[in-house]
Formats: C-alpha cells, sequence, structure tokens
C-alpha cells in the first residue's frame, strides 16, 4: 500500500546529526540492518522500516546521538478502525498470512496487580525491621500427606513426597533452548544455582553442558516430546509437564528450522534445520484420565523421588481444570496468565485468548480449598509478574511461588521488542546465530539476574517486615493482606478482598 | 455499625492462668484477683475466664454454655440439642446482678453425651461428632451460641472488665484445678458477649494477647478442614489450630509450639540432624499453620495447660511456680498479687513451649 511496500513504520529511528560521530556501531549491531554507512557523504542513514525498536543501537551508540521515537505518521482518527488495526490489515491483504506476535500480551486490559494496595501495621502490631530480625523467604513446593506418621518410638517420620526446596518463591519460567540462546540459558542456569531456586528446560531438551545444573533445573515434557529421554527426565528435580502456555493457550509450537542449528538439533533429537512443530494437544492426553497416565508415567521412570509439575494456561475453566490436576497425581500446578510471554504467537491467540493470572489464581486458590484439596498441590502463578509486588500479591492471593520469564529475559538485556520470531535478536537471546549469541555474555547475564531476584528479594522482605510477617508462608492466601481500588463488587469477590476502606 | 464476625477486630489484652499439677482443687478467687491487678490493660469491653476441674459430679458428660438472645432462638436450639444429646442436667448458668454488667443475654448451661444412635450413625468419632454440632449450632441458629463444650470444664465469659464478669458469674464459688482469664481491650465496640475470650471447642480454650499478621492465611487454610471462624479473630483461629493439630492431626503440644511458633531456619540449620530433619518436615507439613505477629497465649485443655509466645517475643509473658501451682500471666505483678513468694520465675523466650501437666494425667 505504498511505493515503500507495507505500511509506514510505526517508529523512527533519530539520530542527531551533532553527535554522530560515523563509529558505525550501530550498523554493526543491527542484524536487521536498519542502519547503513553513505561513504559518499561519511555519513549513516537508516531505513525505519527494518526497525523492530530493540534499542540495541541506543543502548551502544557512545555519543548517545541515537534514539528511537514514535514516527508520528497518522491516518484520519478513528476510534474503531485504529491504526494498529489499519495496518494489520494491509499487512495481511499483503502476504495472506496468520499475524505473527511474541511476548505477551500487550493490550490495555485492567491490570488486577495494580488495582490492589498492601496493608502495614500500625499501633496495634509492630512491623518489623528486616535489617534488624530475621525474615524468612524459604518456601517448599511440593504434595503434602493427609495424615503424619510414626515409627515404633514414636518419633515423625518423614513420609513427605519429594519437595522443592527454593531460597525465595521465584523461578526462571520454561524457555526452551532453541527458541532463546545457549548463553541464555547458561545465564538462568547458573542464576539458579547461586540463588538456590530453578530454571526450567522449556520443551527442548537439556543440553549436555548444563546437566551439572540439575540441581537447579525443573525438565519440561510438552507436547513435541523434544530431547526426553530418560536420563533427561532423571536430571533435574521435578518434571514439568506442558499442558498450555498462557501467552497461546490452546496453540502449539512452531520453532523454525533456521533455529535448528547444529546443538539445537542434537539437544532436542530432530534433524538439523527441520522445523519443530509441538502439536497443540498432547496426542496421548485428550483428558483427564489420560493426563494422570503420564504423571504416572513420569513418576515410575523418575522413581518417585521428583515432584511433577503440571503447567496450563489460565482459560476461562481454569478452577475446574486445576482440581481435576490436583486429583491427578501432580504435586505442583504452574498457572500461566494471558500476559504470559512467548518466542512466537498468532498474534490474535496471544491478545484474545485466555484470562489474566490474577483472577485466575484467585479463582483456582478459592476452588481448591473449598474442595479441601489445596495442600495436595503448591500453585505457582506466572504470566504477567513484573515486580516485586506483583509477587507478593500474587502470594497473598494464593500462590505459593511464581514464574518469572519476560522480567528474566529482561534483565539479561530484552527491551521487549517483540519479534523474537524473527530469530534476530540483537541482544543474543532470541536466536541461534552464533555471532548475536555471544553478545550475551553468561558471565554478566547470570549476575544481573542474580541482582534482579536479590533486590526483589530485599523488596518483598521489607514489604513483609511493613506488615509484621517474618516468614513467607504466614502471607500465603492471606487476602486481608491486600484492599482493592477501584474495582467492581464482581471483580473484588473473584479476587476475595476487601475494596479500600472497608 | 458492623459487629463481630463481620469484620476483623484487633485487641489487646491481658491474660493469666494458674494451674495445679496435683490436681487440687482450689476456688476462682485467686484468678479473679490475678486479672483484677491489669485492669488497664482491658477497656471493660469483654472479660472471661476457663475453668478446669469445676464439674466433677458432671465429669463424663459435656458441658455445653449457650448464650441465647431470646428464647425463641433458645427453644429452637434446644430441640437441636435434644435431638443429638441426652442431656442429664440443663438449668440457667447462676450469675449475679453485676454494676458493669449490662445487656446479659440468656445464659443457660447443659450437660450431655451424645446420642448413641445418633453417634454411631454419623460415623464420626465422638469429639468430632461434638466439634459438628457445636459448629451448627453457631452457624445456623441466629441468636444461639455455643461457647464452651468440654467435659468438666466451662468457660465464663462476658462483655466488661474481668473482675466484674467474675462477679457476675460468681466464679469464686467454683473449684477446679486450673484457671485461666482474659481482659480484652479491641480497638472498637462490638459489645457482643460471644466475641469475648477464652475462646473455647471441646476441651481446648484459649486466651491471647496479641494481633497475628498470618490471620487471613491460618483462617483460609484452617476452614478447609472444617472449621468456620464465625467471630474473625484471632483467638479463635489459635484455638481451631490448636483442636487441629492436636485432635485431629496428633501432634504433641511440644510439635504444635513447633508449628506455629516455628524456630527460624537460621537456628534450625544449626541444629543436629535429627533435629534439623524434624523441624524441617513439621515446617515444610503444616506452613498454613505458622503464627506470626505478636501473641501470648495461654491454652487449657484435659490434663494440662501450655503457654507460648511468639517467635521474636513481641508480648510480655512471665510464668512463676510455687510448690504444686504455676501461674502463667502477662505481667509479673498479677502472678506476685496473688503468691508474692515464688520458688522461681522466669520470662520464657519467644516461641519456647511452657507446658504444664497434671501429674499422672493424660494429655
Amino acid at each position: 500500500m505504498g511505493v515503500w511496500g507495507g505500511v509506514y513504520p510505526e517508529y523512527e529511528i533519530a539520530r542527531n546529526a551533532d553527535r554522530c560521530v560515523v563509529c558505525r556501531v550501530c550498523e554493526r549491531q543491527c542484524a536487521n540492518e536498519a542502519h547503513e554507512y553513505i561513504p559518499e557523504i561519511n555519513k549513516m542513514a537508516a531505513d525505519d522500516a527494518k526497525c523492530v525498536n530493540c534499542h540495541r543501537c541506543v543502548a551502544l551508540c557512545p555519543t548517545r546521538a541515537l534514539k528511537i521515537v514514535k514516527s508520528g505518521n497518522t491516518y484520519k482518527e478513528n476510534m474503531n478502525w485504529t491504526e494498529k488495526t489499519i495496518n494489520e490489515i494491509y499487512k495481511q491483504a499483503d502476504t495472506g498470512g496468520v499475524l505473527l506476535s511474541s511476548m505477551g500480551n500487550p493490550e490495555p486490559y485492567p491490570i488486577y496487580f495494580d488495582k490492589l494496595t498492601l496493608n502495614a501495621s500500625q499501633v496495634t502490631n509492630p512491623s518489623i525491621d528486616p535489617l534488624r530480625e530475621p525474615m524468612e523467604t524459604r518456601i517448599f513446593l511440593g504434595a503434602k500427606p493427609n495424615a503424619i506418621e510414626r515409627d515404633e518410638n514414636g518419633k515423625l517420620k518423614n513420609n513427605l513426597p519429594p519437595q522443592l526446596k527454593l531460597t525465595m518463591p521465584m523461578m526462571f519460567a520454561a524457555m526452551s533452548y532453541g527458541a532463546i540462546s545457549y548463553n541464555a540459558h547458561e545465564s538462568l542456569a547458573r542464576a539458579a544455582e547461586e540463588l538456590g531456586v530453578f530454571y526450567n528446560t522449556g520443551e527442548g531438551g537439556l543440553h549436555e553442558d548444563f546437566y551439572r545444573y540439575g540441581k537447579n533445573t525443573i525438565v519440561q515434557v510438552a507436547s513435541g516430546r523434544f530431547g526426553v529421554h530418560k536420563e533427561y527426565l532423571n536430571a533435574g528435580m521435578a518434571v514439568e509437564i506442558k499442558m498450555g502456555q498462557g501467552a497461546k493457550p490452546g496453540i502449539g509450537g512452531h520453532l523454525p528450522g533456521a533455529k535448528i542449528v547444529a546443538d539445537v538439533s542434537r539437544t532436542r533429537m530432530i534433524p538439523e534445520g527441520a522445523d519443530a512443530i509441538s502439536p497443540a494437544p498432547h496426542h496421548d492426553i485428550y483428558s483427564i484420565e489420560d493426563l494422570r497416565q503420564l504423571v504416572y508415567s513420569l513418576k515410575e521412570t523418575t522413581e518417585y523421588q521428583k515432584p511433577v509439575i503440571v503447567k496450563i494456561a489460565a482459560v476461562h475453566n481454569v478452577a475446574a481444570i486445576a482440581s481435576g490436576i490436583a486429583r491427578s497425581g501432580a504435586d505442583i500446578i504452574a498457572l500461566d496468565g494471558f500476559r504470559g510471554g512467548t518466542g512466537a504467537a498468532p498474534t490474535r491467540i496471544r491478545d484474545c485468548v485466555g484470562i489474566p493470572i490474577e483472577l485466575a489464581l484467585a479463582g483456582v486458590d478459592t476452588r481448591l480449598r473449598e474442595e479441601g484439596i489445596r495442600d495436595r498441590v503448591s500453585i505457582v502463578a506466572s504470566g504477567g509478574i513484573r515486580s516485586s509486588t506483583d509477587i507478593f500479591k500474587a502470594i497473598a492471593l494464593g500462590a505459593d511461588c511464581v514464574y518469572l520469564g519476560t522480567a528474566a529475559l529482561m534483565a539479561l538485556g530484552c527491551h521487549l521488542c517483540r519479534s523474537c520470531q524473527a530469530g534476530k535478536c540483537n541482544w543474543g537471546i532470541a536466536t541461534q546465530t552464533p555471532e548475536l549469541v555471544k553478545r550475551l555474555n553468561p558471565n554478566i547475564g547470570y549476575k544481573r539476574l542474580v541482582n534482579l531476584m536479590r533486590a526483589w528479594q530485599h523488596e518483598i522482605e521489607e514489604m513483609m517486615g511493613g506488615m509484621g510477617i517474618n516468614s513467607i508462608e504466614a502471607l500465603k492466601g492471606n487476602r486481608l493482606a491486600l484492599r482493592g481500588v477501584g474495582l467492581n463488587e464482581k471483580e473484588l469477590a473473584i479476587l476475595g478482598v476487601k475494596h479500600a476502606g472497608e | 455499625m458492623i459487629q463481630e464476625g463481620q469484620a476483623r477486630i484487633p485487641s489487646g489484652c491481658a491474660i493469666s492462668g494458674i494451674f495445679s499439677k496435683s490436681g487440687e482443687r482450689f476456688s476462682g478467687a485467686d484468678i479473679i484477683q490475678s486479672i483484677t491487678v491489669m485492669h488497664d490493660r482491658s477497656n471493660g469491653l469483654g472479660g472471661g475466664f476457663a475453668a478446669y476441674g469445676v464439674y466433677p459430679e458432671y465429669k463424663d458428660y459435656y458441658a455445653f454454655h449457650l448464650f441465647y438472645d431470646n428464647q425463641q432462638a433458645q427453644k429452637e436450639c434446644e430441640d437441636f440439642l435434644h435431638r443429638h444429646f441426652d442431656i442429664a442436667n440443663c438449668s440457667e448458668i447462676p450469675t449475679k446482678r453485676t454494676e458493669g454488667v449490662t445487656d446479659a443475654p440468656l445464659i443457660w448451661r447443659y450437660f450431655g453425651a451424645p446420642h448413641t444412635t445418633r453417634l454411631s450413625a454419623s460415623q464420626l468419632d465422638e469429639r468430632e461428632y461434638v466439634a459438628k454440632c457445636v459448629f451448627r449450632i453457631n452457624g445456623s441458629y441466629p441468636g444461639a451460641y455455643v461457647f464452651s463444650s468440654g467435659k468438666n470444664m466451662g468457660v465464663f465469659k462476658g462483655v466488661g472488665f474481668p473482675e466484674d464478669i467474675a462477679r457476675f458469674y460468681m466464679l469464686d464459688t467454683y473449684e477446679g484445678h486450673c484457671f485461666t482469664a482474659h481482659g480484652r481491650y479491641p480497638t472498637n465496640t462490638p459489645g457482643w458477649w460471644g466475641g469475648a475470650h477464652p475462646f473455647a471447642l471441646l476441651d481446648y480454650s484459649v486466651v491471647h494477647n496479641g494481633e497475628i499478621s498470618s490471620y487471613d492465611a491460618n483462617r483460609r487454610a484452617i476452614e478447609m478442614y472444617g472449621y468456620k471462624c464465625d467471630l474473625l479473630t484471632d483467638t479463635e483461629v489459635i484455638a481451631y489450630i490448636i483442636d487441629y493439630l492436636h485432635r485431629k492431626k496428633g501432634l504433641t503440644f511440644w510439635e504444635i509450639a513447633q508449628v506455629i511458633a516455628a524456630p527460624f531456619w537460621q537456628t534450625i540449620e544449626t541444629m543436629p540432624e535429627e533435629e534439623r530433619q524434624t523441624h524441617e518436615y513439621l515446617r515444610s507439613m503444616f506452613s498454613s499453620q505458622l503464627i506470626t505477629g505478636p501473641f501470648s497465649i495461654i491454652a487449657g485443655f484435659e490434663g494440662g495447660m501450655m503457654a507460648l509466645n511468639d517467635r521474636l517475643k513481641l508480648r510480655s509473658m512471665v510464668v512463676g511456680e510455687k510448690g504444686d501451682r504455676v501461674y502463667i500471666s502477662s505481667e509479673e505483678a498479677a502472678i506476685r498479687v496473688i503468691e508474692p513468694d515464688l520458688d522461681r520465675i522466669w520470662s520464657p523466650k519467644g516461641g519456647e513451649l511452657v507446658l504444664v501437666n497434671l501429674e499422672g494425667g493424660t494429655a
């Protein structure tokens, strides 16, 4: 729809000519080739249409000569036919294809975390200073048995099924090797090890170099069964069955052949260059009783030494599904809300399918308690956790722990340009191109992850202390710690919180 | 205005307890004297006592104490009681008109044993049957409220200063081997008698001073096991937790203390391996029963009494001993006033269990 092809770029590369020293860093750094050196005039030029707004050039420009701004090109204003809608139609009319996107749902749905405020102690009980008193964030994930058992001397027997022990209620979410790079995986694994938490292999198998981080690894089994074998299943501390993903509930996965390079191919156990297709359903799970079979197959394979996690996308009847999973032998349920990230998803699915994690989590926690089976499983919440307060609120709503995906990638340099599907991640994260991958230095990357998690842990401790809680268990499901602001009766009822002022 | 049970009401408090290890029975006069000293720790909006060993003539029957708002409520509730229990005796609890105690409800006492056929048809053990009946009345019979349901023990409580409540019930005319007392300082004016403390279920009674920050986590967890928190008070949830862990889960009182006022992980890490494993098991298994925030509690039960402070000791509590008597109170003065010459007096550390049992008794 124009002589330049496609639609007019939404963003524009703004270069301050006075500051530009023509060092050509931007040109070298841009895998999308948006920057170009014009020797005749010894100046840099840019093609805005190629720019994905990943900020790699901005961050590396030594003279701060670059910034990305909204191009400001507008159609005639229309509240119904927005610029985004119009552009999507032009794109699809050009290509006849499904719209693809990456990362989490960016649409302006309500963010319930932002409408919940926290309590603090005043007068009737004291707040606790985390700098002076112990503040405990250690948690255990796993099923709890119904009854205690004693030996012949009356001593308590440890009859707990296998538990995951974490120093803080946060883990790195499943992101496969293939979708993200070797260096990204190494960073996550090393950070998990240093922090005493877990990272998740995602569905792409486990690179042989990373078996040594097994004590801090959760291995995933997804519908494609890539890289799944007995040694793999026993390599980590838990096995996760991925039934769904918040970013694309009901949809499988498609890792393009271009990302199936030699190492990825070996790890996934599929031919080099072949597309890796994860079917939408598990073809051995068409109902809950089938899930139970897989749960127990995995437990048999791992000799009942590893808790089994079942990860589902937060969809409309999530509470009933979770209740079924809790009775299926699973030890942990991971709930993934519709803001969860992805390396690639059909845009319509990402933006319109599923429900917010806050409502899903509250609904599931309530339902499992009503049915008296909340102790049978731990709940991990994910999909849109952006800060320590989000974590805090998720736990108060009823989560045991959270998964962090997008936030972790941002610690590694991700600038949320939402173009992972192109495989040309300038930050070396969502790419398999060697020269891009090496831009992510795992020695720095893991340290940044550790920094972020430790900072959030400190903030959680401060908030706990403020409300007189010195152990994170006392926050779990403690919904009186929350008040809603600007929520209607129905929302409050689902969240199980009172309105501020009540 | 919002009444008790509709909102959570924080309270400050005074607590006191006296226990005779030999089981010697003594009058309620001592506990009255003790709690009276701490007059300023309550504000006249709630006082009460639990007395153990006071009904030896009916010791095999559950002693139900009930508040009724009116005779209609009484009639309906009595129908229920007669359907579920053989009532050996029922009478109004003797009271005396007392200045400072007003708006008293109808206060009745029933000694009953579960109907054998009903009990066996319910497929419940006897105590669970009784507990379920108590929940039923308190949840489904408006205007009727069971505030005491143990054997050979009774709770006496109401709205007023504790010393006035004691006069009202003529507590000094009762004799028992254990008394606990509570003076309440709630931060609003609910004025409902059921909201006073102690809070009791079966033979477990709790008096508590503090405001627990883990309240809603504890409440939502305990409600999953069939308890119904009608009062929304800390004491209620603590009583249920103790009942749950002791009666339903079979933990010892020492283990219960390790659950609700768990040692910090940094302390547990320094323990010998076997002990460390026990603590890790208890904290992991019963993580939702951990109680945080300030509390001092005295819990009475059949054959014993326990006291416990929160893990940081954010509320005062002292213990004194003299001969076979054990005294526990928010303030030393409240012990000295009845026994100035103590063999020993100390202040238990945060999370340190104080447990006294009847010699040769159960528990």
